[in-house]
């Protein structure tokens, strides 16, 4: 008697777990700085047609295949046509890659978390040098959030080569976000059903809060001004609309196979149409609403740091021309700056090197993303606020929720192919699968808390997913639309939810999707040819800011490896499919 | 004759006490910053508290307990509130060493501070550096009580899950095996249930039926 596949406990289950994975980490620290860099408001316009155009067609497609087959990426693919079983397997290769890397992102965030417990903040204050005279070298050069991020969060090494050992602290961290995630995946859809309703949710009662927070901040509506004015120019640059497409494809994680998987665990008869607009307008409408929230503590940081800029400057000059204390203020600063340098030149010339032009304006363009954003800028703007401890706990604990609620749907990606394999399954309980998976993951993991573990983190981060991601949802597009068959698709989509598939999804999964697919893709191949040789970005001490690198001949093998196991799987797999058909029709041949 | 005495001892001061001059330092207060509205002004009576303050400071210094506030001179006070100082010793000729005066300064400059509502940034002695405060380290690190509690909490959970999933599956595979029981009972009730025990039918392999055999008889025999 064949056991029956668990289910979601109600349709609600599902659509969280795909809320859940697809608003992760990039919708708060990806989407505020394209917004920023291409114009705006303005960004908007490319991001929801590209939504209406390719998010939602692609989103629509692979919830379909994955709840008519019911089975996990690698069976699906197989079932549409044996060879395109690789395909399965590339998704499963480049998911295996991701959940490497990014549970490395939770390990910071629980390590941030567990240090906002203190007073004052650590990385508000910079610890003292040897002889207590003054503060560390290092953290006077950069800024006291810099300095905890990459001194005492990463201990990070000058260069890529310098390997440095393992790191014990971010090492526990790491090991404690493994533990967390295997809790959650445990019991398979029973468990993971049950977490995704916290996952999901919390982070959006915390973003409510800091929005609320936010918008009251002094200097907040500065911000909110100068990043949301529309700078129709942009509308016309290119590459606002590849960032839009590029930002919208991998905000909702297709390709990976997660939610295939997710898909696989629903009741044949769901909507998955009504299910794929939800999730894909909730993304988007998650990360619209993230930029409100981080442009409002950008705002504040940069009216904080030009307010403290213009009191510096007051105190140098007051210091040199033994001024009365308080009689420079911010209006009178240039009248009397005037008035100095005619009255006293010389010494006017002597203290003006020292004197910084404080803009408002270059304070707001400094546009960052990725994880400088995320811990470094907002833990500055934490430290300025009142009860910071509140806000880092609560900011971090978001932080959390996104990403244990994405690892759920990339491992849920990993382990759905191997416990519908009878070979794995028959042999070992689930438990035991998830189990080994978490500690395969945890123990390669461990390379990301060498002191030079960032690097290769970037070095993931960059290359490990877009290529091939790419290349998998076109070869997905392509297999679902010609090899398996349009009208055979829509038939079975009919049969089995009881809804016809209207005409604007077959003309977008047909035509317009692949073609905007190969559009990216191109784009990106030429990228990389152009830019010729790929640098990184490597945190020097001694200026205490990052330089521009190059990476070793080793890197950029490490790199074509992790492009090319995932994306050689399709043609490898098809080959052996091939051969292994013939050779199977040559015994029958033989015997017959 | 006492009018030149004077002159020239308030020419020596003036020469003891001036900007740059060897052993002097400069001070620098900001009391708007420091105490906004409730900033009081800087008087000569200000200023002989502070004097009082340095003499007290070197006083503490060994040989130096005679020090008396008169030997504390102050010049070039501007309106920023900076001014210069230096400390002379009993005969009124020399200054004391920077050094000393130096030492005795850190080591009384919370009294100091105390003394006219400031801190370390708003009463500041140039080339006097202060001594930071070290943080409070505690022996145990807080975020690793926190991550012990988290730590241990994860991995009871995981055990309590592990364990009821393993019970779980043993009831689940005593199941079948009832199952299977309760499956066999139920054939033997059907053969009992006929009210004809199969088995006996079985096993005759044919019975005569008297019904046919009555009827033999009755026909004639030919």
């Amino acid at each position: 008697m064949e056991k029956a596949r668990p289910l979601w406990a109600n349709p609600l289950q599902f659509v969280f777990a795909c809320i859940s994975y697809a608003v992760g980490l990039g919708n708060v620290w990806r989407f505020p700085y394209l917004c920023q860099m291409y114009g705006g408001g303005s960004f908007l316009v490319p991001y929801i047609i590209m939504l209406i155009v390719e998010g939602m067609p692609l989103l629509y497609l692979e919830l379909a295949v994955g709840q008519r087959m019911r089975q996990g990426s690698i069976g699906a693919w197989r079932t549409i046509s044996p060879y395109l079983s690789g395909v399965g397997v590339a998704s499963v290769v480049v998911s295996f890659f991701l959940s490497m890397y990014y549970n490395v992102i939770n390990a910071w965030a629980f390590w941030y978390l567990f240090h906002s417990f203190q007073d004052p903040l650590p990385w508000s204050v910079c610890p003292l040098n040897g002889n207590h005279t003054g503060y560390d070298e290092e953290c006077e050069k950069a800024s006291s959030t810099q300095y905890f991020w990459y001194r005492k969060t990463l201990n990070i090494s000058p260069s890529l080569q310098e390997n440095g050992g393992v790191q014990w602290e971010p090492a526990l961290c790491l090991l404690l976000a493994w533990l967390v995630v295997y809790l959650c995946i445990l019991r398979g859809t029973e468990s993971t059903g049950k977490v995704v309703y916290f996952t999901a949710s919390l982070p959006y009662c915390v973003l409510i809060i800091y929005l609320i927070r936010g918008l009251t901040l002094h200097g907040a509506t500065n911000g909110l001004m100068y990043m949301f004015t529309p700078k129709m120019e942009q509308l016309a640059n290119p590459k606002a609309w590849i960032n839009a497409a590029t930002q919208i494809f991998f905000s909702l994680g297709l390709g990976f196979g997660s939610l295939i998987a997710f898909a696989s665990y629903n009741e044949p008869s769901s909507n998955c149409q009504k299910h794929a607009i939800i999730v894909s307008l909730i993304n988007s409408f998650t990360s619209i609403f993230a930029s409100i929230v981080t442009f409002s503590i950008y705002g504040f940081k940069a009216t904080f740091n030009y307010e403290n800029c213009l009191k510096k400057v007051s105190l140098l000059l007051t210091n040199t021309f033994d001024l009365e204390d308080g009689f420079l203020t911010a209006s009178n600063l240039e009248q009397v700056k005037g008035y100095l340098a005619s009255a006293y030149p010389s010494k006017y010339s002597e203290v003006f090197p020292h004197i910084k032009n404080c803009s408002l304006e270059s304070e707001l363009d400094t546009a960052v993303q990725g994880t400088g954003l995320a811990f470094i800028v907002y833990t500055e703007a934490i430290k300025n606020m009142e009860v910071s401890q509140l806000w880092s706990v609560l900011y971090f604990f978001m932080l959390l929720m996104l990403g244990i609620g994405s690892m759920l749907g990339n491992t849920a990606a990993i382990l759905t192919p191997l416990t519908d394999s009878k070979i794995i399954s028959s042999h070992l309980p689930k438990e035991a699968i998830s189990g080994l998976v978490c500690l395969v993951n945890c123990a390669i993991g461990m390379v990301f808390t060498m002191e030079a573990g960032n690097y290769w983190f970037d070095i993931f981060n960059d290359y490990a997913a877009t290529l091939s991601l790419l290349l998998i949802v076109l070869v997905e597009t392509i297999a679902v639309c010609y090899v398996y068959g349009l009208r055979r698709f829509e038939s079975d989509l009919k049969a089995m939810t009881g809804r016809a598939v209207s005409w604007y999804w077959k003309v977008m999964w047909a035509g317009v999707s692949p073609l905007l697919i190969v559009s990216l893709f191109v784009f990106y191949l030429s990228d990389y040819i152009l830019t010729g040789t790929l640098k990184y970005q490597a945190w020097d001490a001694s200026q205490g800011q990052l330089v521009t690198k190059d990476y070793p001949a080793y890197a950029l093998a490490v790199i074509g490896l992790l492009v090319a196991s995932s994306t050689m799987c399709i043609p490898l797999v098809a080959l052996g499919t091939f051969v292994l058909h013939h050779l199977k029709r040559g015994d029958t041949a033989s015997v017959a | 004759m006492l009018w030149l005495l004077f002159f020239l001892v308030t020419a020596i001061h003036a020469e003891l006490c001036q900007p740059g001059a060897a052993n002097a330092f400069k001070v620098r207060l900001s009391i708007r910053t420091a105490l906004g509205d409730k900033a009081y002004a800087w008087d000569t009576n200000e200023e002989y508290l502070f004097k009082a303050m340095v003499a007290f400071s070197m006083r503490k210094v060994p040989n130096r307990e005679a020090t008396e506030i008169s030997h504390v001179l102050l010049c070039n006070v501007t309106q920023r509130v900076s001014f210069w100082f230096v400390v002379t010793d009993p005969s009124k000729n020399h200054t004391l060493p920077a050094v000393e005066v130096q030492t005795a300064i850190r080591m009384n400059k919370n009294r100091i501070n105390g003394a006219f509502f400031l801190n370390d940034q708003t009463l500041e002695f140039l080339k006097i550096p202060s001594t930071l405060a070290p943080p409070v380290d505690p022996s145990v690190p807080i975020w690793v009580i926190i991550f012990g509690v988290i730590f241990c909490i994860v991995i009871v959970a995981i055990t309590l899950l592990i364990l009821s999933g393993i019970r779980q599956r043993r009831r689940k595979n005593k199941e079948p095996s009832e199952v299977d029981d309760a499956e066999d009972k139920c054939e033997n009730m059907n053969t009992i249930e006929n009210g004809i025990p199969c088995d006996p039918l079985d096993m005759k392999g044919g019975h005569m039926n008297d019904a046919f055999m009555t009827e033999d008889e009755r026909l004639t025999p030919l």
